[in-house]
């Protein structure tokens, strides 16, 4: 069965004054109840895309729908379906977490009575209540950014679009976010997630599109984009110190120190390989990691095929 | 969506009733002060070497002067600071993301502007009532003048802060134009003291027509015509809301 889907974009464009176009004709289509990650570098227009989906930047042409409902005719009843958490800090710094996501609910119509119920809620899942009475310019960044995220929650959006949100957080709070995000996803509620955090975008994703200058080089889902990578990098420690690089079964390897061995595998040819002739050396390995990030290697290699014009 | 935008509307008052009174020492305590001062030194030592004025003592006439200067300042600088402030810092986002009308934000950040002019006209009166005993002659007219004129503020300076880019934007207006209109729109002085070059020239001030009818509410004689002073402050009303509702529907200063 054919899911309906939460945002369509249409030839989105944006071209600011003096010229930038930020957006150079967006097609993307984000089916309801997806955890997508929209991926690019810095200036890419990532958040000019979500800018214009909030109506916070007025597009330069295209469609936007969300769930349906076309951002031109039906505004109103398109951003009661979305909830926002803006890359940067964006609420009165002098108000308590409290007011501030009372206040939001005030804005999507919920009663105030509903809207403190709801706001316990969230600050007790988000781990705020304790902190609801104080200054929101007195939480810690990892505080300022779960506050930013219960805010969006309190009109129970269909649609929560989240810019960068464990951008500066530890990775400890950041691993209890994505926890919270992924039952929030579980409970039907669609994401659409920016990070500069690769390994977030593959732990938590489906679906995943990349933009650079203003055009989706890619979209597809997370699966079938790591499937595209044929190379992976391994380093393996050694328990004794070589002098020179071994025979590695036709796969090339380096010496990164006298008992650390940087070796790139084939997809096809798998790691068995490596080991069998490293046994048959008589080298034993301790331990095992992965270079790098899988889907870094491929956010690289696209950007740079894009910027070749390859892409 | 009715209840929908009024809920809207209440949260956006709330949110500013908030913010003012949480700086009270800021918002309500300096229109206090200034005006007890206004009233020892002008009313009391000035005022009582000048004797009467209009027919009433020098304190009496002032008065009602005094108390719309502190509503047109304080409505004025209520929304322009808000405003602005939440355009700078840009938790104005949390109400542009929201499915609030341009109206309905307009309104409510105006309906905050209204509160606190309101708000600081009452203790001004309050503080009044200390060096003078007067009973307003007309206390509908009183409330109405009051509302209008604090609602017309309150609409400048949310125009102001759309335009302002920096906290100087903000203070310009009040420094170099509100309060030489305030000053020479009667406050002090009757319109019928002055050669009639200068009262041809303060008819074109918009504030002489609001302390006009606000004094003619209080002591029941006006320089002016109070249907000709009523009919020009609803002119600008509807003329700051039409200016204020354009640029807010445009985004302009709010949205790139």
């Amino acid at each position: 069965m054919t899911k309906s889907l939460a945002l369509e974009l249409d030839n989105l464009k944006k071209t600011y004054k003096g010229g930038v176009e930020a957006v150079k004709g967006i097609n993307l289509q984000v089916e309801e109840g997806d955890f997508f990650a929209l991926l690019g570098p810095n200036g890419a227009g990532k958040s000019t895309s979500i800018g214009i989906i909030s109506s916070l930047v007025h597009k330069s042409g295209g469609k936007v729908r969300v769930f349906g409902l076309d951002i031109d005719d039906h505004l109103e009843q398109a951003k009661l379906c979305i909830g926002l958490v803006p890359q940067e800090f964006n609420f009165n710094q002098f108000e308590t977490p409290l007011q501030i996501v009372v206040n939001q609910a005030g804005y999507y119509g919920v009663p105030r009575a509903e809207a403190v119920k709801r706001a316990e809620k969230y600050l007790k899942q988000l781990d705020l209540w304790e902190k609801r009475n104080a200054a929101a310019r007195q939480l810690s960044g990892g505080m300022k950014r779960r506050l930013m995220i219960a805010r969006a929650l309190m009109h129970n959006p269909r649609l929560l679009i989240l810019d960068e949100p464990t951008a500066g957080v530890d990775i400890e709070l950041r691993r209890s976010m994505w926890e919270f995000l992924k039952e929030i996803n579980a409970e039907g509620v669609t994401i659409i997630l920016t990070t500069h955090y690769l390994e977030e975008a593959e732990m938590l994703c489906r679906n995943i599109g990349i933009i650079d200058k203003g055009i989706l080089v890619e979209c597809t889902s997370m699966k079938a984009l790591l499937a595209k990578l044929d190379m992976e990098t391994f380093v393996l420690d050694l328990e004794q110190a070589i002098e020179s690089v071994p025979q590695l079964g036709g796969m090339e390897g380096r010496l990164l120190d006298a008992t650390t061995l940087e070796v790139d595998v084939a997809k096809a040819q798998g790691l068995n390989a490596v080991f069998a002739a490293l046994t048959q050396q008589g080298i034993e390995v301790l331990s095992m990691r992965n270079k790098t990030n899988r889907l870094e290697e491929l956010f690289v290699e696209l950007v740079e095929n894009a910027k070749g014009g390859k892409a | 969506m009715r209840g929908l935008y009024f809920i809207a509307f209440k949260s956006i008052l709330i949110k500013e009733i908030t913010r003012f009174t949480r700086i009270w020492i800021q918002t309500l305590l300096p229109p206090a002060i200034t005006m007890t001062l206004y009233f020892l030194i002008f009313g009391n030592l000035v005022g009582s070497r000048i004797g009467e004025m209009g027919g009433v003592s020098y304190m009496e006439f002032i008065a009602p002067g005094l108390i719309m200067m502190s509503v047109i300042t304080n409505s004025y600088s209520n929304v322009a600071s808000s405003f602005f402030s939440a355009k700078f810092q840009r938790n104005l986002e949390e109400i542009l993301v929201a499915p609030v009308p341009h109206l309905v934000m307009i309104a409510g950040y105006v309906a905050g502007g209204v509160a606190r002019g309101l708000l600081v006209g009452l203790i001004v009166t309050l503080v009044a009532m200390f060096f003078v005993d007067f009973q307003p002659q007309h206390p509908l007219l009183v409330v109405l003048t009051v509302f209008l004129t604090s609602m017309l503020f309150a609409l400048g300076g949310l125009i102001n802060a759309v335009f302002a880019r920096s906290f100087d934007d903000i203070s310009i207006i009040p420094t170099f134009v509100l309060t030489p209109l305030t000053y020479l729109g009667g406050v002090f002085y009757s319109l019928s003291l002055l050669p009639d070059f200068w009262l041809g020239v303060s008819k074109l001030n918009p504030v002489v027509y609001m302390i006009n009818v606000f004094r003619f509410g209080f002591l029941g004689f006006a320089d002016i015509s109070v249907t000709t002073s009523l009919i020009i402050i609803g002119f600008f009303c509807v003329a700051l809301w039409g200016i204020a509702y354009y640029l807010v529907s445009r985004g302009i200063g709010l949205r790139s």
